[in-house]
């Protein structure tokens, strides 16, 4: 969502970026753990004024959650036991169900879009371990990501071989 | 201490979290809902639908809350760095390795793998929120269901995915309705 607002500000507007490096930094930005908009903001800032500069693009992006996010947290502690408030929140949580299940559907469409029974084994695979056997989410990366390089390491070699072949 | 804990907690949750939007979801619960047990479910799930509402990625927004919650605005800061703390070397380090590589075959492989093992987690955190909303404390039954509660999932489900509303006004008229009910129902029961 935050992506095209980078990409308007800083290669339209501001020109500080070519189109094509942008393209760049939200491949990084994607391939990176962390929020994505966090991690665009450290490549722009980075490149354009070093680790002071990646440092104070971060602080800008973190800074407004921080304050909106603080004073809503003392007002939901202050208010969550009043009815009323109560009673929005409960609906709130029914929307939030509804809103992640249809996120869910468009995720999974996504992978199965990619027509790689690998890739839907993983899928049901992490989902039964984490939701039936509360294996720890760092346990069940490490076994995708391992999986996801020798599925690579090994296409990749049977493609090697198939040219050499002819 | 408590901060100390905060920073480290939400260093490991931002280092976990690959992919962006959602895919914080199951991290932050298995955190901060299982282990540490510092969110019921409750706020786990209130702390989602504020996400939802105001701007800012879901992770930094966890970290507000939470730090807030157990230390005040100490700790909201010490949650907040520690969740950015693992992003801001490994960015660096990967754009330096990308001028080198380029197509960086090896990070694209193990993408390969997370991206549908991060799906499968977020769906697994999403049926634990779905449960609660429906059931509250309850244990799951039909017994327990309320129709009410079925109605309004239902509705904003449809609202979703037919007319493709937008998922605040969804979470916001849920909130709205449920005020309705909230004002409303003890008139109607009479």
């Amino acid at each position: 969502m935050i992506i095209p607002l980078m990409r308007k500000k800083f290669v339209e507007k501001l020109k500080w970026i070519e189109e094509e490096e942008m393209l760049d930094y939200v491949a990084i930005a994607q391939s990176s753990p962390g929020p994505i908009a966090v991690n665009t903001s450290i490549l722009v800032g980075f490149r354009l004024a070093g680790i002071l500069g990646a440092v104070i693009a971060v602080l800008g992006t973190v800074l407004p959650p921080l304050i909106v996010l603080s004073v809503i947290t003392y007002l939901y502690a202050a208010f969550i036991n009043h009815p009323v408030v109560a009673a929005t929140m409960y609906g709130m949580r029914l929307g939030v169900a509804a809103v992640l299940i249809d996120a869910v559907i468009s995720l999974v469409k996504a992978i199965a879009k990619e027509k790689s029974l690998l890739s839907l084994l993983v899928l049901i695979a992490a989902f039964v371990c984490v939701h039936v056997f509360d294996i720890h989410v760092l346990i069940v990366l490490a076994g995708a990501a391992v999986i996801g390089l020798v599925s690579t390491f090994i296409k990749a070699r049977t493609l090697k071989n198939g040219g050499e072949a002819e | 201490m408590m901060i100390i804990r905060l920073f480290f907690t939400f260093a490991l949750i931002g280092l976990l979290s690959i992919g962006g939007g959602y895919a914080i979801l199951p991290q932050i619960h298995h955190q901060v809902v299982q282990r540490n047990a510092w969110l019921t479910p409750e706020e786990f799930t209130d702390l989602i639908a504020i996400s939802q509402m105001t701007p800012g990625p879901i992770s930094l927004n966890a970290s507000t809350f939470v730090g807030t919650k157990l230390a005040g605005i100490p700790g909201a800061i010490a949650a907040t760095l520690g969740c950015v703390a693992p992003s801001f070397v490994l960015v660096i380090l990967l754009a330096y390795l990308y001028g080198k590589y380029k197509k960086m075959d090896m990070v694209q492989g193990a993408l390969s793998g997370l991206r549908p093992a991060v799906v499968g987690m977020i769906a697994a955190a999403s049926v634990t929120v779905f449960i609660l909303a429906l059931f509250g404390d309850a244990s799951p039954s039909f017994a327990a269901l309320s129709y009410k509660a079925v109605a309004l999932v239902v509705a904003c489900f449809a609202a979703l995915r037919i007319f493709k509303a937008n998922p605040i006004l969804v979470i916001g008229g849920a909130g709205v309705v449920s005020i309705l009910w909230h004002y409303l129902g003890p008139i109607l029961s009479k």
